[in-house]
């Protein structure tokens, strides 16, 4: 090598490792000022047999109803009666309650852990809403709100978190790792992401036995980064499963921005190159996320395949009883958010129209937290993760397989002894 | 009675219950349309249709994502993992998802899975087609672990492992698909045909999981193996003239702890057998679980024979893969041991 070569490639020498920036951290005030936020009547709403690559529009955009206004617009408006409008709202409301009850109980030590929704309630509320009973649910950690909608026992979800003698699980996962046969809601795991190409597996199921039922799965922004996602997405698309796969993009994986696994550019946009149509959605706005899930659920009905949606929305508390935000992200920046938050969204709805009240909101809000405190008492008295009454300890060696294996009945009579 | 190798029984095995249960599929890389590298799946694709005998993407992780959701929707998939050294990029899916969701889920959903994966050394495959991974999976609770050694059984076990309700993870020593194989590489190959195992019924028929089975009766010493090996070991006992008692597993877990006490009780000594490396291979769960059921009988120490500590290397497949000698030895030094 000569010297004048060492010189030129110095000169051409100019890749740096590039490391993503959060959107705030505790010494910066919180910018979203580079969020873009079209009007309701920006998107068009395509047949839902289109091709992915002819509606990539939608990938790029956001896709809303309720305008600054509080009034719904443009082409995605759902039909909902406004009785349907109050129940999401009520749902949304419960969850929250719950939500604020667990997270104090666990701040008591009666909990050993927790995780809330805040902020993000109406996508688990309004997706679940939008689609029929029937449907596989193969939920990530955050959408405790398909339980509400389907109407899971209130006093069960928490005898779960208290891994009590009427946790239907037996006191076998942490709290909240719900599992509902009964409600169609697959049992919740904590490796990330496993339950997308689960999902697409259970809807190539269901097409191959020539049912109608649709399998929907939902990860957060973090977790696209994992193999699980690629697979999911590679086959459903191969052998189009009826499926709607799911991005919450809640803008934080605990204290990792969504930069990280968003590689500049939208999640929706990732399906495209896999024929999957990519749709963005404003997150906080009840009636678009319900209008989006239900084009995705006709189309998989119809055989179009997988569709993937991205739910853009904010995580406004931590991760979860485990994390303090304050550490990691800018002070308040929920404060910051440009979307709103859904329930505020669609309460000022439902009163521009004329079908609410400030007055009828706060007395649900009584009315809700009422009737959570009401059935905590009811799920304590089944029983404390301290002091019990849990299941009988050698129910530990249940369920490894469907029949107890000799060496297993051996080890049961062991920690009895 | 036909007469049938391995590839054939596995296949007699799938095709049965494909026809009695339309919830049965096979599905893997290159399993449909081409019946697979080894031609396991070999015309299930014309009988049963290209959505039953499925080709898939290449991605194990994938493949197992979708075989857990098709069987907590009810189908029975029977997944082929090419070689079981491509086995990695699947195990979070089967460890932490397939193997635990029963219990998990308080017994709610099951996903009744078998993954048959072609597994073992003696065919020139280097590091990347010889391994036997069966620690990895024995380790996990809740995956039912078999590996079974001649046509007859592997057509009964998989049978077995196809209505069981559980997962199972079913290995297939390669190197015998075609013939049984003692070792002895210089040899020219036998066929299955010539084997009395070899001897297939074409009818449905089971063999229980979690029994092992006493292949050669003896007093001296208790030889302790499954697949491959079991030719090795049998080989070995006949040259060497030993009176040892020849125990093939079949599978893995359950273990039939009852078989391996009943003999080494008998013989007070034990030899083990396994083609997969030495530490914390599934022969050291062996010896512990003899030591805690046969420690006032045992006359020796316990000894192993198996592959080395190291990967499976290509140039030093005869020196790597448990020999005949190696058996032989062994034994022996169990015997002179008084």
């Amino acid at each position: 090598m000569t010297d004048k070569q060492t010189v030129d490639t110095a000169i051409q020498y100019q890749s740096k490792l590039f490391v993503p920036q959060a959107s705030s951290r505790p010494e910066t005030t919180p910018d979203f000022s580079h969020i873009e936020i079209p009007s309701p009547i920006a998107s068009q709403r395509p047949d839902v047999l289109s091709e992915a690559v002819d509606i990539q529009d939608l990938a790029y955009g956001l896709v809303r109803v309720l305008g600054d206004d509080h009034l719904v617009a443009g082409p995605w408006a759902p039909d909902l009666s406004a009785d349907k409008l109050l129940l999401g709202l009520r749902h949304m409301m419960h969850v929250r309650a719950f939500d604020n009850r667990m997270f104090k109980m666990q701040r008591q030590g009666k909990l050993s852990f927790y995780m809330k929704c805040t902020g993000e309630e109406a996508v688990a509320v309004a997706q679940g809403m939008a689609l029929k009973s029937s449907d596989m649910l193969f939920p990530s950690y955050r959408q405790q709100g398909l339980l509400f909608v389907r109407e899971h026992s209130i006093v069960d979800m928490m005898c779960q978190c208290l891994s009590n003698a009427k946790d239907n699980i037996k006191g076998r996962q942490m709290p909240i790792f719900y599992s509902s046969k009964k409600h169609n809601f697959f049992s919740l795991s904590g490796n990330l992401a496993t339950q997308y190409s689960q999902a697409v597996g259970w809807g190539m199921a269901s097409a191959y036995k020539g049912e109608d039922q649709v399998a929907v799965s939902w990860v957060g922004d973090g977790t696209t980064a994992a193999a699980d996602v690629y697979h999911a997405l590679v086959f459903g698309s191969t052998y189009k499963a009826p499926v709607i796969l799911n991005v919450v993009n809640n803008q934080w994986a605990i204290s990792t921005p969504q930069s990280f696994a968003s590689t500049g550019s939208t999640f929706a946009a990732r399906s495209i190159g896999l024929s999957i149509p990519g749709i963005r959605v404003d997150g906080n706005d009840f009636l678009a996320i319900y209008a989006v899930t239900q084009w995705a659920a006709e189309r998989a009905r119809k055989g179009g395949g997988p569709t993937f949606i991205e739910l853009y929305t904010y995580r406004t508390e931590g991760h979860s009883t485990s994390d303090n935000p304050d550490a990691y992200r800018g002070k308040n920046e929920a404060n910051f958010w440009p979307l709103g938050d859904p329930i505020d969204r669609l309460k000022q709805h439902l009163i521009a129209i004329g079908q609410w009240s400030e007055e009828q909101h706060q007395a649900l809000q009584s009315e809700l937290t009422d009737d959570i405190t009401k059935d905590w008492k009811e799920a304590l008295a089944h029983g404390s993760l301290d002091n019990g009454p849990h299941w009988p300890v050698t129910s530990m060696f249940e369920d490894v397989f469907k029949e107890m294996p000799p060496h297993l009945v051996k080890q049961s009579k062991q920690i009895g002894a | 009675m036909a007469k049938m190798n391995m590839i054939q029984a596995l296949n007699s095995a799938m095709d049965i219950c494909m026809d009695r249960d339309p919830n049965v599929l096979v599905m893997g890389e290159d399993v449909g349309y081409f019946g697979g590298v080894f031609r396991c799946t070999d015309g299930l694709y014309k009988k049963y249709g290209p959505h039953r005998a499925l080709d898939m993407p290449i991605a194990e992780g994938g493949i197992m994502g979708v075989a857990i959701g098709m069987g907590v929707n009810g189908l029975r998939p029977i997944v082929e993992i090419q070689f079981s050294d491509y086995i990695y990029p699947a195990i979070d899916q089967i460890v932490s998802e397939l193997a635990r969701l029963r219990h998990r889920s308080g017994g709610e959903y099951f996903a009744p899975v078998v993954i048959r994966a072609p597994c073992g050394g003696g065919i020139r495959g280097g590091q990347t087609h010889s391994q036997s991974p069966e620690g990895i999976f024995t380790h996990a609770c809740g995956l039912k672990t078999v590996m079974p050694s001649n046509p007859y059984e592997a057509k009964g076990l998989l049978i077995a492992a196809i209505e069981d309700d559980d997962p199972v993870i079913f290995f297939e020593p390669k190197r015998i698909y075609n013939g049984p194989f003692d070792g002895d590489h210089d040899k020219a190959a036998s066929p299955w045909n010539t084997h009395p195992l070899g001897e297939v019924p074409e009818e449905h028929y089971k063999i229980e999981i979690g029994k092992a089975k006493v292949l050669e009766p003896g007093s001296q010493v208790t030889v302790i193996t499954y697949g491959n090996m079991v030719h090795v070991a049998q080989a070995a006992i006949k040259n060497s003239g030993i009176d040892a008692e020849l125990i093939d597993l079949r599978t893995l877990i359950p273990l039939d702890i009852d078989t391996i006490k009943a003999s080494v009780q008998k013989t007070g000594r034990c030899v083990v057998v396994h083609e997969a490396t030495l530490t914390s291979g599934f022969g050291a769960e062996i010896l512990s679980q003899v030591q805690e059921e046969c420690f006032w009988h045992l006359k020796a120490p316990i000894e192993r024979v198996t592959g080395w500590d190291t990967p499976y290397p290509h140039a030093f497949e005869w020196e790597y893969f448990p020999s005949q000698k190696r058996i032989t030895q062994a034994m022996l030094r169990t015997l002179e041991s008084n």
